[in-house]
């Protein structure tokens, strides 16, 4: 028997009994659909994140701070002169361990770190616009080598000695600019307090607006040389006495350093009594929390299968038994035991491709209508951000899965029905 | 060919297992020469569809052995036996075995489909089988919509579309009416004369038997006349 007409009959055979038929397709259809929804929002968000992270460029940085206290929550630790640093009071009744030049030379140390330097964290009170009103306003150093998204102007250039900065895309309309490209080339004023509790403000120039992003939820980002006057102007009138405390040290490394050498670097820092994060590392968490939601939705999805392929079991026992008679005959005219056996389990795997098919385009349908309905919703601040994306790969890959488990259904009705003997099926009655 | 197409040496078919078992078919000794008829007679139950589905290699005896041609057929592998069935033997059983659903033409080229004949060529042949058994002007009838006289002649149509060398029909009549019946026989018998296609057939009927050039009478499983010539 040749293998087109052993998939027309099966295709004939499944046709026979549509209710049947189409119950068993359902139970398929919707395990198709979840798997095909739940991993288009995979995708699509880890293609965002790789959009708005993947290509950062900072690849030589190295996040140092000082290894989270073990012992947190029971009770005070005993207060050390000046070892490691001191403690800043948080405000929180936390202590949060701070850093300094003995650190950074620590730090240095480590074979394979080119350079090693504070991460000053000045927190300004206010900013001022061309309204003469005052906003709160955070701010982040801006670190070479990473690539804001822009709504317009340049990114802050780190070895100009003028104050500059880039302005969060919402910041704009609110201080005063009519619009993104507006605001580029005007001079802000940024308030700040000194350690004497004097108000003082810091003149800076806005070179462009960061787009909104997922990453970069809202703060400016400052220059080097407008991050050290606010850290300057923070610390006038600090006693003399009052040890210089950073939160964070940025160390650098060689920019060809390979993944296993930047691991070796990382562990030497841990070993060291450091926390050490590259942005690869912030990124790799996301990505995992996102991995591990898509992993349970995909869980149920594989339930939905395994219930659907029991289905797929009863529809084909029930058949061959229907069949008995059809089998034996066809039997007794000469047609291999292989054959019925293909015969059967291309039913199943029929079953399987119209229910994957139809689950995926299902699927499809919803994850593109979906995200429709995000980006002029919830998404609607993300520009960029399709909740589902669908590769042809990826549906191709859930259906042959699914066709793959329909198939492996139906090897226990096909190994039944290519089992019966002639005669006795002649003699069914 | 050789004259004898199937022969059985000492053959024994035991049903079921220790206390169960029930001897069918007992000693038997038959040839089947080419060309001839020969009917298969006994009363209800007395192991002819049994002997039919050995001789036409459904069924491995018990004990004893079947020569087909000059093989035995005990050394020929499932594949080889798949073959003999579908290229030279043709099937008319009692029940009609067609599928209902499906047209009189698709239940006809059904040998050809498992032998691996392209649609086409399936298609023509099966419209001269049709022709053959006057039923052309209903080849694109569904099985069921057919009376049981056109149905026996689409099974027969259908036996016939491998150009087999041996038709075994196993109470070809059983289920018509005398004239019905009487049609079909003629249709096999000028099969016979025409085409010199041996026939074997299983019946109860004395008169269709004595049509046949032999009858080969069973009783409890055991031959009591006629094995061979
Ligand atoms: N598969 C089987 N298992 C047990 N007994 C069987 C089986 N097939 C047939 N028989 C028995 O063998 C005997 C011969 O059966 P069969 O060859 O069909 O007789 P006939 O065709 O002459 O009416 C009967 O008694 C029948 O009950
Ligand atoms: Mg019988």
């Amino acid at each position: 028997m040749k293998l087109i007409d052993i998939i027309r009959d099966a295709n004939s055979n499944l046709l026979r009994s549509k209710a049947r038929t189409i119950l068993t397709i359902i139970a398929i259809f919707i395990g198709a659909l979840t798997l095909t929804v739940t991993n288009g929002i995979g995708s699509g968000v880890s293609k965002y994140i790789d959009q708005q992270l993947g290509n950062l460029g900072a690849e030589d940085v190295i996040v140092v701070q000082p290894q989270a206290d073990d012992s947190f929550g029971s009770g005070p630790q005993k207060y050390e002169e000046a070892e490691t640093g001191t403690s800043s009071n948080s405000g929180f009744g936390l202590l949060i361990p701070m850093m300094n030049d003995q650190d950074i030379q620590e730090i240095t140390a480590v074979s394979g770190v080119v350079s090693a330097e504070p991460m000053l964290t000045p927190a300004p009170d206010y900013i001022v616009g061309p309204n003469n009103e005052k906003y709160q306003m955070l701010a982040q150093p801006f670190i070479s080598g990473t690539n804001l998204e822009l709504a317009s102007g340049v990114l802050p250039d780190n070895e100009s000695g003028e104050n500059q900065l880039t302005l969060p895309f919402d910041h704009t309309p609110v201080i005063g600019f009519s619009s993104p490209e507006e605001a580029v080339g005007k001079t802000v004023a940024i308030g700040i307090t000194t350690a004497a509790g004097e108000q003082k403000e810091v003149e800076a120039t806005v070179v462009g607006v960061q787009e909104k992003s997922l990453v970069d939820l809202g703060g400016a980002n400052t220059n080097d040389a407008l991050t050290r006057n606010l850290a300057a102007v923070q610390s006038e009138g600090k006693p003399a006495s009052a040890p210089e405390g950073y939160l964070a040290v940025i160390a650098r490394v060689d920019v060809d350093t390979s993944s296993d050498e930047m691991e070796r670097i990382k562990s030497d820092l841990r070993d060291r009594g450091y926390e050490a994060q590259t942005f690869q590392d912030t990124i790799g968490i996301f990505k995992q929390v996102v991995g591990a939601i898509i992993a349970v939705l995909n869980f149920f999805a594989v339930i939905a299968l395994v219930a659907a392929s029991f289905g797929i079991v009863n529809t084909l026992l029930m058949a061959v038994q229907e069949r008995t008679k059809e089998i034996g005959l066809m039997k007794a005219m000469g047609l291999g035991r292989g054959k019925i056996f293909l015969l059967f389990s291309i039913e199943a795997i029929l079953l399987g491709f119209w229910g994957s098919l139809l689950g995926s385009l299902a699927g499809i349908g919803i994850g593109l209508a979906a995200n429709q309905y995000a980006s002029s919703t919830f998404l609607k601040d993300l520009p960029g951000f399709s909740l589902t994306s669908f590769s042809p790969i990826s549906v191709a890959v859930i259906m042959l899965i699914i066709m793959l488990i329909a198939f492996i259904a139906g090897t226990l009705p096909a190994r039944r029905a290519s089992r019966k003997h002639p005669i006795e099926a002649l003699r069914y009655e | 060919m050789p004259a004898q197409v199937v022969t059985t040496e000492n053959v024994t078919k035991i049903y079921g297992k220790k206390e169960a078992a029930f001897t069918a078919l007992d000693g038997v000794n038959i040839e089947i020469r080419a060309g001839e008829t020969v009917a298969i007679v006994g009363k209800s139950g007395s192991g002819k569809s049994t002997l039919m589905h050995l001789l036409a290699l459904l069924d491995r005896p018990t004990s004893g052995s079947i020569q087909i041609g000059s093989k035995d057929a005990s050394k020929l592998s499932a594949k080889q036996l798949d073959m003999i069935r579908n290229k030279t033997f043709g099937f008319v059983f009692q029940q009609f075995f067609l599928n209902g659903n499906d047209t009189a033409l698709n239940n006809v080229t059904l040998p050809l489909k498992i032998a691996g004949m392209s649609k086409k060529a399936r298609n023509q042949r099966g419209m001269e089988m049709l022709e053959a058994v006057e039923l052309e002007d209903k080849a694109e009838s569904k099985a069921n919509d057919l009376s049981g006289g056109q149905k026996q002649r689409v099974v027969i149509a259908r036996a016939l579309a491998n150009n087999p060398k041996l038709i075994f029909a196993d109470e070809p009549t059983g289920n018509l009416d005398t004239k019905t019946g009487k049609i079909i026989e003629n249709l096999l018998f000028n099969l016979n004369k025409k085409k010199g296609i041996t026939l074997v057939i299983v019946t109860h009927d004395t008169d269709l038997a004595a049509r046949c050039h032999r009858q080969i009478f069973i009783e409890d499983g055991r031959i009591v006349r006629g094995g061979k010539r």
